[in-house]
């Protein structure tokens, strides 16, 4: 189906309109993919706008790889990558980049660990000799003092994003409560203290031999390139890598809270936060739309129904966020509030738990889908403007093969999205919101505050 | 904008794998191709002795500015951008903090903030509604510079956008129970802040460089006291003094054409008419410079890291020593490979990132140098900080140097990508009343840089006379930092570096 900005808008036809002729362009992102034999599968698609271009790598591992006692692993691993490796001296990965007018980072999720190269058109072959070289010769170099160097950032690292942040602590604590123990998403890809001080250079080693191999990997470049070129540089530079072993898929538990699983933990914060927490169906599932459209409709703007009346009306919230957190296993939906100075969590809750009722009763108004659809729609063509970073095409590129489907699944997503009606997100609140099987986390003042 | 250093000289090559692959790709499809790829590569392995030599840079082909005006005379900067069916439109104000009145620290912010909690004849909901309904985001900010709205709309809706962005801007109505909502928010962000040791630095740190009465020594929302303080009256008042054509321009980029935009625009601001009382907005006074080091450590009991900034007052947007300062903040804290992150993260694992930067406004602004530290390396962290501070004001090796001025320069294109890009981009030209050939001029300026950044060091960073913030686990760290003797230390609580 091709999505067009026109159709959608219907509702406002009646409305002055502008001077211009509409603009009126799909969603088309076309690209050329193909696989080495090594099994590196590589998406190519060129938008010259800027020169500049996109070099995007996932590997398809990611914290629910790891085993009870390496949490934390794929993470640090994901650091390790920058340090160098067999034909790239320490330190020279980033110097080289910089020096091009590039940059770089990386992420690691549950699911997958990313990669990208944002650079000015010219510099793509540095970029890919790069990437190529961590891909094969990570090894050549690694020593036990690089392991322990990364070691000591990632504890600071964690250090600034939980210990040392008001309420950082509660992520933990909500991924221990809504998945059952052993549960891939039940540790937090982070890892804790003492899994990172155990980590070894040997663990380094075996983690790259199985899961850092070109079979294991999908490689999009985007941007200002010329196709049949950008091509044979792959294959010259990712050509020789050796395919791996076979990768063996992640196996979960079956993960279903059948009972209200409550916890309050204390902080150093002057205000109490309440997170309520549900299990949702695994990303791009049936339902996961709807219930993207209730967490907008609950949360994003003035009008939605829990900013409405906690923030806006009754001000008993400073902040309300409504969001699904959507992974290849299964998704988590929260909903998350801070009572003002004087207002109790079991205030927040009675008026989330009202609010939740309302939509379980009726379905939304008309109105509301439709504001809500079209924030949606109007944020994808946004999103078609940039090739980098973590948030750019060429990343999002990954994502939809990583899930599956074809590299260029922007339409059919948000049509996902456009075809949702009233009647599903009262389904969808009714089957995957329920007040008595969820997660209730509350995180208090400490008591000498 | 090429780089001396790094465009190394071309060796031999092995150029099979570029000339024949797609010519196979093309004679037999993908499948040999992939069969061929794998065979042929396991022999002609690609030499990796030396990176790649970089072809020439991209010419990036600057976007066209039209300029044109409305007839109430307020610019209107036009960029066409078709890439998608949106538009932006800026309308950037010179009404920034700096423009606060003494007493009342916070009424641009707020003033800025309550544009869109009534106008015309709309509510706060009504607006939102409307807005979302469009597909539209439509945001007011104020810095300490300027305030600005911004509508981003599919282009289809622009009139209606156009008319609610009008209205904010023009017509606002400051409903007071609306400010009271603000007020209360506000009053909890600022409560709220004190949990976040980040927060406490950032507050901390430009109270004591810049003092309680200087306008940068508060943060842009004001403080408590000046926040309780705010009536509708001193809204309305400070809206009538600066959101006037005279201080205004229009931005405009997007899928549209200027000579269609144009009189659309006149349509909803053409009306907009000066006031005689208007006046330019005074200039912030330049702040006192320190004179001597000293210490401030704040108590933040059992913090796992201790917050660290250091600095003074640094230098105004339209320092003559602009290409100088960021050739050499990219050098010593502004990219990842810079010094004080190699050092502290790289070199020692003490942080997750260290980092410097000039913060430039229309008056000098702080220039500080910030880690958050694992706090039994705390004393140790701030010894590698004076020891790169201080070799900073060395020469500073010629490779190192093309490293900073590359980045910076190659970099450049990748600013303009995106409609968003591109009006921030005009917002700068604007706030700071940049030349025409800004743009045209800056890669040549960056790599002119050369000798100018030593002297540029040896003036604007002096680490003798920095301030010291430091907030964390006095009972850990207090020790470690008298003994590095970097000068007077002070002990404080929150409260008392931000008032009770």
């Amino acid at each position: 189906m091709r999505l067009r900005i026109a159709p959608l808008l219907i509702a406002v036809c009646s409305l002055p309109v502008s001077g211009q002729a509409p603009a009126v362009r799909p969603l088309e992102v076309p690209y050329e993919q193909f696989t080495l034999a090594n099994g590196l599968t590589v998406i190519l698609h060129r938008d010259a706008s800027v020169p500049v271009a996109a070099v995007n790598v996932w590997y398809h591992v990611g914290s629910a790889n790891e085993r009870p006692g390496r949490t934390g692993l794929a993470h640090l691993f994901e650091h390790l990558m920058f340090e160098g490796s067999g034909h790239v001296a320490e330190g020279a990965f980033d110097t080289l980049l910089e020096a091009a007018g590039a940059s770089s980072n990386g992420s690691t999720d549950n699911d997958r660990t990313n990669y990208f190269i944002d650079l000015p058109a010219n510099a793509l072959e540095l970029a890919l000799f790069l990437e190529s070289d961590r891909m094969g010769y990570l090894l050549d170099t690694m020593t036990p003092q690089r392991v322990d160097g990364q070691r000591e950032v990632v504890k600071n690292e964690r250090r600034q994003n939980l210990e040392n942040r008001p309420y950082g602590m509660a992520s933990i604590e909500l991924d221990r409560l809504l998945w059952p123990p052993g549960h891939p998403y039940s540790w937090p890809t982070i890892g804790s203290m003492e899994d990172l001080t155990a980590a070894s250079h040997e663990d380094v080693i075996a983690f790259f031999k199985t899961d850092y191999t070109p079979n294991n990997a999908s490689l999009v470049i985007a941007g200002d390139i010329d196709i049949p070129r950008t091509r044979a540089l792959v294959e010259k530079w990712f050509g020789e890598i050796p395919r791996g072993p076979v990768v063996q898929p992640v196996m979960a538990p079956p993960a279903v809270l059948t009972e209200v699983k409550q916890r309050t933990i204390a902080d150093q914060v002057r205000l109490p936060r309440l997170y309520l927490g549900w299990l949702t169906p695994r990303a791009y599932a049936p339902g996961t739309a709807a219930l993207d459209v209730a967490a907008a409709m609950l949360t994003n703007g003035k009008n939605s129904r829990l900013y409405n009346r906690l923030v806006y009306e009754t001000q008993m919230a400073q902040d309300v966020t409504a969001v699904q957190r959507s992974g290849a296993l299964g998704s988590s939906f929260l909903i998350v509030a801070t009572a003002r100075p004087g207002r109790t969590v079991a205030e927040l809750q009675q008026a989330i738990d009202e609010e939740i009722q309302r939509l379980r009763r009726e379905p939304p108004q008309a109105r509301e889908m439709q504001r809500v659809i079209n924030q949606i729609q109007a944020s994808f063509y946004r999103a078609m403007e940039r090739v980098g970073g973590f948030g750019g095409k060429a990343n999002q590129m990954n994502a939809y093969y990583f899930a599956g489907a074809g590299p260029d699944f922007f339409a059919e997503d948000l049509a996902r999205y456009t075809s949702v009606t009233a009647a599903d997100v009262q389904a969808a609140v009714l089957r995957w919101l329920p007040p008595d099987r969820r997660v209730e986390l509350i995180v208090e003042p400490e008591k000498a505050q | 904008m090429n780089s001396e250093k790094h465009t190394k000289t071309n060796r031999p090559r092995r150029t099979r794998s570029f000339l024949l692959f797609p010519v196979l790709g093309v004679l037999c499809g993908c499948f040999v191709l992939v069969l061929l790829a794998g065979f042929l590569e396991a022999q002609v392995r690609p030499d990796r002795s030396e990176p790649p030599a970089l072809a020439p840079p991209p010419q990036l082909k600057l976007p066209a500015v039209e300029k044109r005006a409305l007839r109430n005379g307020v610019p209107v900067w036009i960029i066409e951008a078709h890439e998608v069916p949106i538009v932006q439109v800026s309308l950037v104000v010179r009404a920034g903090a700096g423009t606060d009145p003494p007493d009342r620290f916070g009424a641009a912010s707020l003033a800025a903030a309550m544009l869109d909690e009534g106008a015309g004849a709309r509510s706060a909901l009504q607006i939102a509604d409307t807005v979302e309904f469009l597909g539209a985001t439509l945001t007011t900010t104020s810095g300490f510079d300027a305030a600005a709205i911004r509508l981003n709309v599919p282009v289809q809706q622009l009139d209606e956008g156009l008319a609610i962005m009008a209205d904010i801007a023009l017509r606002p109505t400051f409903p007071a129970a609306d400010l009271d909502r603000l007020r209360q928010e506000r009053l909890t962000a600022l409560l709220q802040a004190r949990d976040d040791p980040a927060s406490i630095a950032a507050v901390a740190f430009s109270r004591i460089v810049f003092g309680r009465t200087h306008r940068y020594g508060t943060g842009t929302i004001g403080t408590e006291a000046t926040v309780k303080a705010m009536s509708v009256e001193d809204l309305r008042a400070f809206h009538a003094s600066y959101y006037q054509p005279l201080n205004a321009t229009l931005l405009v980029v997007g899928d549209i054409t200027a000579d269609a935009v144009v009189p659309q625009i006149e349509q909803h601001f053409g009306a907009w008419s000066p006031t005689a009382a208007f006046k330019e907005p005074a200039a912030v006074p330049v702040a006192r410079q320190l004179t001597g080091r000293e210490v401030y450590i704040i108590d933040k009991p059992d913090a796992e890291q201790s917050q660290i900034r250091i600095g003074w007052v640094g230098v105004p947007r339209a320092t003559p020593d602009y290409f100088p300062l960021l050739v050499l903040n990219t050098v010593l804290g502004g990219s990842f490979t810079s010094r004080l992150n190699q050092n502290l993260r790289e070199k020692h694992g003490y942080t997750y990132g260290a980092s410097s930067f000039f913060d430039m406004r229309l008056s000098a602004g702080p220039f500080v140098a910030a880690a958050g530290v694992q706090t039994d390396k705390t004393a140790e962290a701030l010894g590698e900080f004076f020891a790169e501070l201080n070799a900073i004001r060395m020469p500073i090796a010629a490779d190192e140097l093309a490293k900073a001025k590359n980045f910076i320069a190659l970099g450049f294109p990748a600013e303009f990508e995106t409609i968003t890009d591109l009006a921030r981009r005009l917002e700068e030209l604007v706030v700071y009343r940049l030349p025409d050939d800004y743009f045209e001029q800056y890669v040549p300026n960056v790599l002119a840089v050369t000798a100018a950044v030593r002297q540029a060091a040896e003036r604007y960073i002096q680490p003798s006379r920095f301030a010291v913030v430091v907030v964390g686990d006095r009972k850990t760290i207090e020790p470690g930092i008298r003994a590095l003797n970097l000068g007077p230390v002070q002990v404080m609580t929150v409260d008392q570096v931000l008032g009770p």
